[in-house]
């Protein structure tokens, strides 16, 4: 009973797996090239105008209609920067960032990735070594049965030498900090634990840059720190490219530059200072501040005497003491 | 109670057998099947068993999870068994209403059931001993010469291996979804075949949904890393023969002779 048991959802998984092969493969346009020379110098990832849409069909095939996901996109990332994008729900996001390592193709427009145009089929693997990606489930993505062969699975794709991979493995994940848990079965960890695999696991093919789709998106609050810790030790410490989606203007606050998605375009960018600032504007695109902002937002409106654009606890602790001190000073 | 299927039926502790390399396994399996078929008579029975017990001590697996996928086939067994006595023609020892059982339905019956007996533990002995892990890696270098065929022997085991990884996961959500739908008043524990039947739609339908969705999403995640199939791809802990590997090598050959010799010469 128990046998039979395991053996039909092996089968199962079988189909499903050679069903997605099947139909999962990626429909090349023949669109020329750019020459990707004049802007190799340049920065880590550059986009020019990008565009895609998702074709809607009926079930005949016929052409029902167009969704323009992402809508003429210009940005560029530079080496070292911490990014975050931000955006209501169907925003663009995540189609956005599938085709910062390839998984996806612009049907106009051109995406750079250290120098390569994405649609260069020759340079598909060192593209999406140079910028890894994360996703959203944690359970989706994990691959081995025990975290250290998961971890080890980009690496043996790219067909680094078994002494390496070892090396590697370790090392990355010494710096999420789950060296002891190699041994584990990742399906026994916590969400928070199995994020920080996943990262790990990126890690380990050595990129410049890690994207991360809503990383955090299905943890819990303890779990969210430990990620967007691990997150921010990497950008600091290695050096390493970040590329942030998420939906928690909290986890923004950090970053060099914050992108707002609406309807597929960029309509905000600037500073975590400069964009929380405009409250109103924010609220527009269905979006909130974080809640510190918010309170400071709202405390000012009222007439409490703050400065635009507090974004951390202290920051608001520390303007207030000095807002109460002031008032109590002209009173005597 | 759904959770508590395990993975495989691997036994973790430590023996001579576990430390083996997983191809030496699978080809000492293969091998000990051939030569239950090749086997005539009573000395070749012994020869055989004698092996397997031998195996079974140096396993360190208890006994009774030996005996545990005999369950599984005792129906096949006993129909072997009665079938062989009964219908085999020969030198009529006692008669049972239009039945005979004969001298001839006695001895082939019992080869019979032997035999299998042997194979599922024989069997049974190699999955005990070896890792899920580490049998998709054998059964994928043992099986590499059919790539000439055209077979996809890597995908088969990178399936394999996933579907591993994906069984905790999926049992956790059918959980949840009988959960889920037990909260709705699905009926899971009615005496009738057909409402049983009925209520498991509601169980299966989310089940596939999500098994698809997720199936996506992790090829999705594959590419990202990377992943491009079998080609020039390497491994964190490949499989590397070591001294008892090849000695295990030379008592298997040994064994086969032995076999092999019994049966020209009695
Ligand atoms: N596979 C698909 N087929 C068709 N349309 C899609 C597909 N994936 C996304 N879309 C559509 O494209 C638009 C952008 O989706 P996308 O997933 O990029 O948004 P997102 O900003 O990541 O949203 P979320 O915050 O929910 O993750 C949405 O309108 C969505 O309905
Ligand atoms: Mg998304």
């Amino acid at each position: 009973m128990k046998e039979t048991g395991d053996r039909r959802q092996g089968t199962v998984l079988c189909l499903l797996f050679v069903y997605h092969k099947k139909y999962s493969f990626k429909e090349t346009e023949n669109r020329p090239l750019s020459p990707h020379l004049i802007l190799k110098s340049m920065s880590l990832i550059k986009t020019d105008k990008v565009s895609y849409e998702y074709i809607r069909r009926d079930k005949d095939g016929a052409v029902e209609g167009i969704n323009k996901a992402v809508d003429e996109i210009d940005l560029s990332v530079e080496k070292g920067d911490f990014i975050a994008i931000l955006g209501a729900n169907g925003s663009g996001k995540s189609t956005l960032a599938k085709h910062f390592n390839a998984l996806l193709y612009p049907v106009g427009g051109t995406v750079f990735v250290g120098g390569m145009d994405t649609r260069d089929e020759e340079h598909l693997w060192d593209i999406r070594q140079t910028t890894g990606m994360v996703f959203q489930n944690p359970d989706n993505q994990i691959i081995g049965t025990v975290v250290e062969e998961d971890v080890a699975f980009g690496p043996e794709n790219m067909g680094v030498k078994s002494r390496d991979i070892w090396e590697r493995v370790i090392r990355s994940l010494k710096s999420v900090d789950m060296f002891e848990y190699r041994k584990h079965s990742p399906s026994r960890l916590s969400g928070g634990q199995k994020q920080r695999v996943a990262i790990a696991g990126v890690l380990a093919m050595q990129p410049e840059c890690i994207v991360l789709d809503e990383p955090t998106a299905m943890l819990d609050p303890m779990g969210r720190k430990e990620v967007i810790a691990s997150i921010r030790e990497l950008n600091k410490t290695f050096g390493i490219t970040i590329i942030l989606i998420t939906h928690y203007m909290e986890e923004a606050v950090h970053a060099d530059k914050v992108y707002i998605m609406d309807k597929g375009r960029i309509v905000m960018q600037g500073t975590p200072k400069q964009i929380f600032t405009n409250v109103e504007e924010l609220r527009g695109v269905g979006l909130s501040v974080p809640k510190v902002t918010e309170l400071a937002f709202e405390l000012r409106r009222r007439g409490v005497d703050l400065p635009e654009g507090i974004l951390t606890e202290t920051e608001l602790a520390n303007e207030l003491c000095r807002t109460l001190s002031e008032a109590k000073h002209r009173k005597f | 109670m759904i959770r508590d299927i395990t993975l495989g039926q691997y036994y973790q502790t430590e023996s001579v057998l576990h430390g083996l390399d997983p191809r030496l396994k699978i080809i000492g399996t293969f091998l000990y099947i051939i030569s239950l078929f090749l086997v005539r008579d009573i000395f070749g029975y012994a020869v055989a068993g004698i092996f397997l017990a031998v195996l079974i001590v140096l396993s360190h697996v208890p006994f009774k999870f030996m005996v545990r996928g005999l369950k599984g086939i005792l129906v096949l067994l006993i129909f072997t068994g009665v079938v062989n006595v009964f219908l085999t023609p020969g030198e009529v020892l006692v008669s049972v209403w239009k039945f005979n059982i004969t001298r001839e339905g006695l001895k082939v019956g019992s080869r019979m059931v032997i035999r299998l007996v042997f194979l599922v533990i024989g069997s049974s002995l190699m999955t005990l001993t070896t890792t899920p892990n580490r049998l998709t890696d054998g059964l994928e270098r043992v099986l590499k010469p059919l790539k000439r065929l055209k077979l996809p022997v890597h995908e088969m085991a990178m399936i394999m291996s996933i579907a591993l990884g994906f069984i905790p996961i999926l049992i956790e959500e059918l959980d949840k979804i009988m959960k889920a739908q037990s909260a709705r008043g699905a009926d899971f524990e009615s005496k009738k075949l057909s409402a049983r039947i009925k209520s498991m739609v509601p169980i299966l339908v989310p089940l596939f949904v999500s098994a698809f969705r997720r199936a996506g999403d992790l090829a999705t995640a594959m590419e990202a890393r990377c992943y491009h199939g079998g080609e020039g791809r390497t491994k964190l802990k490949p499989l590397r023969y070591r001294r008892a590997d090849y000695i295990a090598y030379l008592v298997l050959i040994l064994y086969f002779i032995l076999i092999i010799a019994e049966g020209i010469i009695f």
